[in-house]
């Protein structure tokens, strides 16, 4: 695909209205908290923006971030935004294959060198392992550091490919990490979740088009637009926390009225996304509408903190083991200080005798 | 199962819920097992001759110490009924916050009904409040000053910390820190109590009623009203 008509072009070339685009403007420029009046600025932004060549990278990953995006958003105006962009490389969705596809990416990233916008979903081995995921006998490690070389700015896609997610998880088999792990020199933009909202996929995408700039990230690189709040903040159960009302298991009557899904392991007030207020399949529901608490897939490491179904609240202390132990310790410690005691005791009255 | 120990990668929250937290509760477990085997063991030999019943005398005390005794009663029944306040408005908190109970389930297998966030609320700013009157008076009266030791400061500061934190993250007052972090220190502050517990003064929660049952049980026997 060239890069050279504009967003606008592509748009109308789909029979897109105007209307239609501004109401994706509107909604856009609410999403990353921008003031009303910058609507308009998004709209001649995004309208008039060139092109820019996309290349979307699938490392050690499911597809489930690229599912996301795909199935739940055809054939809405977001759609065709993404359309808009000049996605010159997804192994899986490009029609080439085998060699074909290579010398795509080869094409696009030669030709805009330096400009084009890399998107990485999945992990990346390294180390000794570094060879185990592979795409036509190049390693997934050799490539994104070949190719982030090139790029403007880097957007991770899912929990993966941001921090490491399901690859590393402990015991990390293939010794997985998160692009910025290893890219240090090029802007990140990460965009996690197990899979990501596909509204902030293209929000950030949007984000990008509008400004040419990278958003407002958090302490984790997040946009903040988009990851600034936790789900219990937005929750619509979370009056019934602070009422005190619990579903306790997944079909008794608190789960029925739509309770608090906190005894149920619900990590909501320790993750930060929008699913709250974006919800999925084009608003229709999330996880904790439907009843499941949240597994806070959009936080590092969010495999290894434990069971999904474990409250955040409880903690772990310990197993028979550990308390047998602690307890021996403590009686011998217990003994020797009794002992010692006795000891003294004894000399203190041979004394008083003598 | 790796869970609760040492991951690569793991934040505060992870650290506090995890080792910090299996390490306080060793050490705890030593700490307590530790002084009462010590003590049970170093029990002093009785010398005299029994002029009463012990077991009357120690059951006695255990009920009359839970009132201020009449000679003292204007000078100490402030403190007295503010301590009965703390205790009962800590264990509400502690006991029937949905959180903390959750945290108890886990370890007992057993859960119970709480109350609603807005009691427990009221009753942590009480405990809270009532500590804050208490150290304002152990340091403003100075015969409670002079017979302070460092133990009952670092008690202190280590039973308010959990409120203080507790209430933090409960409330959202972060000062710029993350909630997660401050969810965090909150459970950290526990750890501290566990580790402090045994060897300084909140041994008391343990001690209270077999001391005063020995004391009163050594009165009885020479005689004497505790």
């Amino acid at each position: 695909m060239a890069a050279s008509k504009t967003v606008g072009d592509v748009l109308r070339a789909n029979g897109v209205s105007r209307r239609g685009f501004m109401k994706f403007c509107a909604a856009t420029a609410s999403m990353m908290a921008l003031p009303p009046t910058m609507v308009s600025a998004v709209a001649a932004a995004i309208e008039n923006a060139r092109r820019p060549s996309v290349i979307w990278l699938p490392f050690q990953e499911c597809t489930g971030c690229l599912e996301s995006l795909t199935r739940s958003h055809t054939p809405t105006v977001e759609g065709l935004i993404f359309d808009a962009i000049s996605l010159d490389f997804n192994h899986t969705l490009m029609a080439a294959s085998g060699q074909r596809a290579e010398d795509a990416l080869d094409a696009a990233v030669q030709e805009n060198w330096g400009n084009y916008l890399m998107l990485v979903d999945g992990s990346i081995p390294t180390g000794e392992f570094a060879d185990y995921s592979c795409t036509n006998g190049h390693s997934h490690l050799d490539m994104l550091k070949k190719y982030a070389a090139g790029a403007a700015a880097i957007v991770t896609i899912g929990t993966c490919a941001a921090y490491g997610g399901i690859g590393r998880a402990n015991p990390n088999p293939t010794q997985a990490v998160g692009v910025q792990d290893i890219i240090k020199d090029k802007p990140i933009i990460n965009v996690p979740g197990c899979p990501p909202i596909p509204t902030v996929i293209t929000g950030v995408l949007a984000h990008y088009l509008t400004f040419g700039t990278i958003p407002e990230l958090d302490h984790h690189g997040r946009p903040m637009a988009f990851f600034g709040q936790n789900i219990h903040d937005r929750c619509y159960r979370r009056p019934f926390y602070e009422r005190g009302l619990f579903a306790k298991t997944f079909d008794d009557e608190g789960a029925r009225k739509g309770h608090c899904l906190y005894q149920l392991g619900c990590k909501g007030p320790v993750t930060y996304n929008a699913c709250a207020t974006l919800k999925w399949n084009n608003g229709v529901s999330w996880p904790v509408q439907s009843g499941h608490g949240c597994i806070g897939c959009s936080e590092p490491n969010f495999w290894d903190k434990g069971s999904f179904y474990r409250p955040l609240s409880a903690a772990y202390y310990g197993d028979a083991r550990t308390v047998g132990i602690s307890v021996a310790a403590g009686a011998a410690a217990g003994l020797a200080a009794a002992a010692l005691a006795r000891g003294k005791q004894k000399k203190a009255q041979q004394e008083e005798k003598a | 199962m790796n869970e609760g120990l040492y991951f690569e990668g793991m934040s505060l929250l992870d650290f506090a819920r995890g080792p910090a937290f299996r390490w306080a509760v060793a050490i705890f477990i030593i700490g307590i097992v530790w002084r009462l085997t010590a003590l049970l063991l170093v029990s002093p030999k009785r010398l005299e001759p029994v002029k009463g019943s012990a077991t009357s005398g120690g059951v006695r005390t255990m009920l009359t110490r839970s009132a201020p005794a009449h000679e003292l009663e204007k000078n100490i029944i402030f403190q007295h009924y503010s301590g009965y306040a703390w205790h009962i408005s800590m264990f509400i908190v502690l006991l029937f916050f949905a959180p903390h109970m959750m945290f108890f389930k886990q370890i007992l297998g057993f859960g119970w009904p709480t109350l609603p966030n807005l009691f427990i609320t009221f009753f942590a700013v009480v405990t809270m409040g009532i500590l804050l009157v208490l150290l304002a008076r152990r340091l403003m009266n100075p015969v409670l000053r002079q017979i302070s030791t460092m133990d009952d400061y670092v008690s202190w500061i280590i039973a308010f910390l959990p409120f203080l934190t507790g209430i933090m993250s409960f409330t959202h007052i972060t000062f710029g820190m993350q909630y997660e972090t401050v969810l965090a220190l909150h459970i950290l502050s526990i750890c501290l109590l566990l580790v402090w517990f045994p060897f300084g003064k909140l041994m008391h929660a343990l001690f209270i009623w077999p001391s005063r049952y020995k004391v009163g049980a050594a009165f009885a026997r020479r005689g004497v009203r505790a």
